[in-house]
């Protein structure tokens, strides 16, 4: 303070401010344009789905299955078998990750089973979705010997895990410890100080790990294209090959049908509109809190 | 705001009954020797502050008395600690039911993620089964004691977390003579709250004391002087000196604690 008393700032001092301004508007317009960059592409692949796929959009899109070559028809088959199969493997996958994520967190975080656990997780985590199909494959379809929609549950499952077991592990370590001793403190039990104290603590961020697992596997096609293969007509037995909308949007856009490639942009204009709104509902669910 | 003023019914009457006795403990963190064969006996109906500069083992000595190092599995206490006769360290008791009867409230304030009804309920739930009825008077009661019923008596649905730092102590302190405890831990639960709160806290405390043996670990000198009647000086896990307050602050025995209290510590 003293040496600003004369009102002039020392040379040194303004040419060192100088240069840090510089430095913060060089670092500026460095993120600005990686910004830039990345939401390019991004509206450049909504502009084109909108674009696409909002013509191919009509009633009967939900209403009719997918058609032969050259013939009206709809997704509704596909869409059918998507949502069971995406359900399905969000009941299968979601408590176990949900639980696994609870042991590593609050019983031994720091055992040799949940460093193994953690260990293979994070394999798991990023594992490639086709080596994952093809596992379910080799250990399922070729036992029973037939494609089908459970194995597909099954394949669509083993993605949400880990990734269920990662948020939900992050989200409860974020919960300070004090809490739980407040809790312990009580005399609660180790299990009533999880469920009513830790996790509902949590609870936003478990969900929001769950929705985004849900977004994730909505857009699976390689897991699929080994378990669940296709099935063009309507079925709710999951026994046999189900109908999905990535494998057929992958089978459809190839094609050199113009209606088929219609549907397949339709398709993926509903998958992007579809996950769009888990990852806005996953946002809103962790703000709130 | 508060006097010392118990002096006189402590030197004119018999001395109170002991409520806790503590035992040749020892208490480790790790390898790390903590607490070095602390004794002293904690008085019924009276508050007990624990002070000393950081590290000293004030907090560490709290959190033995309700077992909560037996959540961290490096740390262990050695030594007896009485609770009416019975050795908490040994006991056969479910810990759950031990620290039933201590309550606890921390530094930080601690509600819990569910509306301000249920950061009661909660607690009293786990030991009774009680009606609706009887819940929602335990709930009014515990909150009337803890001077907080009026503010919020509106809003027992909004979420514990609504409130304001002091009214969330409150809240804790609160949640835990619900339960009925017959001793309370204040662990520096005005370490994070302004003047005006902090003496709410410390008129409650004066007042807990006709029901409960309170124990306060308190980095604020006068504060313990306000508010206590014995006063235990800690430095490096050694309790250098324990007495009534009034002979702590005015007169002590040993040269250290003197140091201390004058803040010529150093």
């Amino acid at each position: 303070m003293n040496t600003l008393s004369d009102g002039k700032t020392p040379a040194r001092r303004t040419s060192r401010f100088a240069r840090r301004k510089w430095i913060n508007r060089v670092a500026l317009t460095l993120s600005f344009i990686a910004m830039i960059f990345g939401v390019f592409w991004l509206m450049w692949i909504l502009w084109e789905t909108i674009l696409l796929g909002f013509a191919g959009l009509s009633f009967s899109l939900f209403t009719q299955s997918t058609p032969p070559p050259n013939d009206a028809g709809g997704l509704a088959n596909a869409l059918f078998g998507s949502f069971m199969m995406v359900t399905l493997a969000t009941f299968i996958g979601a408590p176990i990750g949900v639980l696994s994520g609870i042991y590593l967190a609050e019983y031994h975080p720091r055992g040799w089973l949940a460093v193994t656990v953690r260990f293979v997780n994070d394999l798991l985590l990023s594992a490639p979705s086709i080596v994952i199909g093809l596992f379910v494959y080799a250990v399922i379809v070729i036992r029973f010997r037939q494609f089908s929609g459970w194995a597909g549950a099954v394949a669509l499952s083993l993605i949400v895990i880990p990734v269920v077991i990662r948020t939900t592990e992050n989200m409860l370590a974020l919960i300070p410890s004090s809490l739980r001793e407040a809790a312990y403190a009580l005399g609660a039990p180790k299990w009533k100080v999880i469920i009513h104290v830790t996790l509902n603590a949590a609870r936003a961020g478990v969900i929001t790990g769950i929705l985004l697992a849900v977004a994730r596997i909505s857009g699976e096609t390689a897991p699929l294209l080994f378990t669940a293969l296709n099935n063009q007509f309507w079925t709710s037995d999951l026994s046999g090959p189900t109908a999905n909308l990535p494998v057929t949007i992958f089978q459809f856009a190839m094609s050199p049908y113009e209606n088929w490639q219609q549907l397949a942009w339709a398709g993926v204009f509903l998958i992007t509109l579809a996950v769009l709104g888990l990852n806005i509902l996953a946002r809103l669910l962790s703000r709130r809190k | 705001m508060i006097l010392p003023n118990i002096m006189l019914d402590t030197q004119t009457n018999a001395p109170p009954p002991v409520k806790m006795s503590v035992c040749n403990l020892d208490f480790y963190y790790g390898k790390f020797h903590a607490l070095k064969n602390i004794n002293l006996d904690i008085p019924a109906n009276r508050v007990t502050a624990f002070i000393g500069p950081s590290g000293c083992g004030k907090s560490t000595l709290l959190r033995a008395f309700n077992r909560m190092y037996e959540l961290y599995p490096d740390q262990r206490a050695t030594g007896e600690i009485l609770l009416d006769g019975e050795n908490l360290l040994t006991s056969k008791q479910d810990v759950a039911l031990i620290r039933a009867r201590i309550g606890m409230v921390f530094q930080k304030p601690t509600p819990f993620p569910m509306s301000i009804f249920d950061n009661i309920a909660f607690g009293v739930k786990l030991f009774e089964n009680l009606s609706q009825i009887d819940l929602e008077e335990r709930v009014e009661w515990a909150l009337k004691k803890a001077a907080l019923w009026d503010e919020i008596k509106d809003k027992l649905s909004q979420s514990g977390a609504s409130l304001s730092g002091g009214q969330q102590q409150r809240l804790c302190i609160a949640r835990c003579i619900a339960i009925r405890p017959e001793l309370l831990l204040l662990d520096e639960p005005c370490s994070a709250l302004d003047p005006i709160s902090t003496a709410r806290i410390e008129e409650l405390i004066a007042e807990l004391k006709k029901d409960y043996t309170v124990v306060i670990v308190t980095h604020n000198m006068q504060q313990a002087a306000r508010v206590s009647d014995h006063t235990a000086y800690m430095y490096l896990g050694d309790l250098v000196e324990f007495g009534e307050t009034e002979q702590m602050f005015f007169k002590p025995n040993r040269r250290e604690t003197e140091d201390y209290i004058t803040g010529r510590f150093g």
